[in-house]
């Protein structure tokens, strides 16, 4: 048999990888970390030159359809892992058929759930994460992708100034419509829910859960952010036609949500008393591309929105609201954001990403002018973080799965 | 005659097991699709339209059909999560169309196999019904009697960890049995595994449905796990039910010529052909067929054959068929090949090569660019109107 691989990225070293050994068997010097988690198919984690990738042994037109799909998610702009490749044609050196493998890039600086519940977390962190899955599943469900298999296990988080963005990681049983009817909206939630809540009593037969969750809560507590999130994008409104400011207001709070729009249908009735608005067409990644156009800077969500605040707060500062905006967003990426990111010693770069660790030198200074009582130089707080606060923290650049056992439940039938 | 739980009794079964059965009292567990309706706004036709079904208690009842046919729209209208715009679905007596999906007592059983692994084997099968509010004595009760029926009552306060992979399978399994609803939804659920496991797992399902006896409704693409595992088969297309049947009268009498298609691997070949007095003319030899079926039917029908219903003609009549493959299986041998088809209506031309399945005793089967004639059984063609496409007599 001939080895076939598809990638978009190809890559020689691919070749150097032992196909021919089933995915289980493969010897630890190509791993870069010892098998996690839990998954119903095997998964490992490999290093390739600058990059660790996911490799997962699947039947081959299971693999070709993930890869499809995460491609289309990717063009879809959807906040999920990136497809590498896939190898088919593999036999062991008897000649004995192996399944394909999937592999895709493993996303820097994301935590499996799990992980975040063996560290020392600030409380609460199961509702954050219930936030970001909720946001998440809107984003699929706009673009027509029903899930199929929602839960804490298939997504991973980053961290996102305080809060957390989830990324889709696996995309098996996912289907991709035109557009998605409500039952087929609940039937995700509904599977969110059980499947969430048995991951978070798994937590607590563990001892990982924070004391003030209840399984029970945080997992129906997706289907009510959901819900508050969906209204709130798709829903709407109407109003006499003399409150035409409530149209603006509208947009406004779609972006503060993230969200921009593009296109919003906007109604009134014969007698033109009352206007009826429908957003149709909302974007999310308001704040980050608003960052990305300004400065080339490439972060999430809530980061841009917390360096946006900064950039504003810079302008105000040194008087130059009046000016030509991307002028200002040059000086201040060059005199404040970049001279903050590049203080971290090397050895400290892999703990957190660089929008994080500046978010976080904020935060730092916000306590230290406050425990001061007047205010701090953003020098003063780095250097007080870089040396106090951010060498305690894990690394958390290439974090793999952390205590799990593998726990293939569909393994072979004895 | 299976025993049928929903009460929660158990009852030393003939075989010796104990199995749960029924309590005197249980409603019936029917489930009547009455007109049933779905159209999305937007869609200018329904994507399920007046569905007609009458499942009986205890039936595994199997909706299949092709992307896009309504079946799992179908499945969720039952389910309570998507609304009904017409009609009426009933569980028992039961009106539930408007019911919310937790007041209907049905279970949907999704795809998620993962075990947890910190939890104990009889947490991992009854924390569904922890997250639905019973009480613990019950979720107890409950998964120890689903327990004995899977073989797992020496693991219920072990770790997963300590299970082989088919008592894994078997505890996934028993979070669907503990819930004892009167009736299991089931979307796909082997779509994600390989084909050897998929196999397993279909029969293990269908056997223990039996052996519960609880009223099943199961969706699937795949026609062969539809025949393998109903009681019934029902056929859907862009939202319309074709054809209810057991999978045996579906296969011998299909309908329409779309269910005599999507039914039966390999598929039945269809031609069009002409009639002729007292039948339908086969490349000049005459398939018999009632008079009185072929009244209005119109110059042409469609003629299905089987593939195992042909026989190799000696005296070069019949269906001329050119081998393109051989596929050998021993007893039988299946051939792959084209037969020239002709376009009747007007212009009489040739439609070209059109592929032409055949199964033939394998002891001497034909060899590749052979040209053969092939001639159906008596008794073993199927004729379809062919404009309607509806079946013409029996």
């Amino acid at each position: 048999m001939t080895l076939e691989i598809t990638t978009a990225r190809p890559e020689s070293a691919l070749l150097d990888l032992p196909w021919s050994t089933p995915l289980e068997e493969w010897p630890e010097t190509y791993l870069a970390a010892l098998p996690r988690g839990i998954s119903r198919h095997v998964v490992r984690f490999v290093k390739l030159g600058p990059r660790v990738l996911a490799v997962k042994e699947i039947k081959d037109d299971i693999a070709d359809r993930e890869y499809a799909m995460l491609r289309n998610l990717r063009r879809l702009d959807v906040p999920s892992v990136e497809p590498f490749g896939v190898v088919h044609g593999r036999a062991t050196a008897d000649g004995e058929p192996l399944d394909a493998c999937l592999i895709t890039r493993h996303l820097q600086f994301s935590l499996p759930y799990r992980a975040l519940y063996s560290q020392n977390l600030r409380p609460h962190t199961a509702v954050r994460l219930m936030d970001a899955l909720a946001l998440l599943l809107v984003r699929l469900h706009l673009e027509g992708f029903w899930w199929g298999d929602v839960s804490l296990s298939n997504t991973l988080f980053r961290r996102d100034a305080g809060a957390f963005a989830a990324y889709l990681v696996d995309a098996e049983t996912g289907e991709l419509h035109t557009r998605l009817s409500d039952g087929q909206r609940e039937h995700d939630l509904d599977i969110a829910r059980i499947n969430i809540a048995g991951e978070l009593m798994d937590l607590a037969a563990g001892g990982f859960l924070e004391e003030q969750a209840d399984p029970f809560e945080v997992s129906a507590s997706i289907i009510e952010r959901y819900h508050t999130l969906w209204g709130t994008l798709t829903g709407t409104e109407r109003f006499e036609s003399g409150d035409r400011w409530r149209v603006e207001e509208r947009i406004r709070r779609l972006n503060e949500l993230g969200f921009d729009v593009d296109e919003l249908s906007i109604t009134t009735d014969i007698g033109g008393t009352e206007i009826v608005i429908t957003p149709k067409v909302v974007d999310a990644g308001h704040h980050s591309r608003r960052l990305l156009r300004l400065t080339g800077l490439d972060v999430g969500e809530n980061q841009a929105r917390r360096l946006l605040n900064d950039l504003d707060a810079y302008a105000a500062a040194t008087d130059r609201q009046g000016e030509d905006e991307e002028i200002v967003a040059h000086d201040w990426l060059a005199r404040i954001y970049e001279p903050v990111t590049r203080a971290v010693p090397r050895e400290l770069t892999g703990r957190l990403e660089p929008a994080e660790i500046f978010h976080e030198v904020l935060e730092h200074r916000w306590y230290m002018s406050e425990r001061a009582g007047h205010d701090t130089p953003i020098e003063d707080a780095l250097r007080d973080y870089v040396a106090t606060v951010l060498p305690a923290k894990p690394e958390e650049k290439a974090v793999l799965g952390v205590d799990t056992e593998e726990m293939p439940v569909i393994s072979r039938f004895d | 005659m299976p025993a049928h739980p929903g009460g929660h009794h158990l009852y030393n079964g003939s075989s010796g097991t104990f199995l749960p059965v029924k309590e005197g009292n249980e409603a019936m567990a029917t489930v009547t699709f009455d007109n049933a309706t779905r159209q999305y706004p937007g869609n200018p036709v329904p994507s399920v339209d007046k569905l007609n079904i009458e499942i009986a208690d205890g039936e595994f009842l199997v909706l299949v059909g092709p992307s896009g046919c309504g079946k799992s729209t179908s499945l969720r209208m039952l389910a309570g999560l998507e609304e009904v715009n017409g009609g009426r679905i009933l569980i028992g007596d039961r009106d539930v169309t408007n019911l919310s999906p937790k007041d209907r007592d049905v279970a949907m059983v999704f795809q998620n196999y993962a075990l947890y692994p910190h939890m104990t084997v009889a947490d991992n099968m009854g924390f569904a019904l922890k997250i639905a509010g019973v009480d613990k004595a019950e979720i107890r009760k409950r998964v120890e009697e689903a327990a004995k029926i899977l073989d797992l009552t020496p693991y219920l306060d072990r770790k997963p960890k300590a299970l082989s992979g088919g008592q894994r399978q078997r505890v996934a399994m028993g979070r669907a049995i503990v819930r004892s609803p009167q009736v299991f939804l089931m979307d796909e659920p082997l779509s994600n595994l390989d084909a050897k496991l998929r196999v397993q797992t279909r029969t293990q399902i269908a056997s223990l449905q039996r052996r519960l006896g609880v009223t099943t409704v199961y969706v699937t693409h795949d026609q062969v796990e539809a025949m393998t595992m109903g009681d019934r088969v029902a056929v859907l297309k862009d939202g319309i039910l074709q054809q209810c049947d057991s999978p045996r009268r579906m296969y011998d009498h299909p309908a329409n010529v779309f269910v005599a298609g999507f039914i039966g691997s390999p598929a039945m070949n269809l031609m069009e052909v002409p009639v002729t007095d007292g039948g339908v003319d086969l490349h000049g030899h005459t398939v018999p067929v009632a008079r009185e079926d072929l009244t209005g039917v119109g110059k042409n029908v469609t003629l299905g054959v089987r593939p195992e219903d042909l026989e190799l003609s000696s005296d070069q009549s019949g269906i001329p068929v050119t081998v393109d493959v051989v596929e050998e299986l021993g007893a039988d041998a299946y051939i792959y090949g084209s037969t020239e088809q002709k376009l009747l209506e007007a212009t009489g031309e040739n439609a070209g090569a059109v592929p032409f399945i055949a199964r033939v005793d394998g002891r001497r089967p034909p060899e590749k660019g052979d040209k053969i004639f092939l001639k159906p059984k008596s008794g073993h063609v199927h004729v379809f109107n062919a404009e309607s496409g509806l079946r013409v007599g029996d």
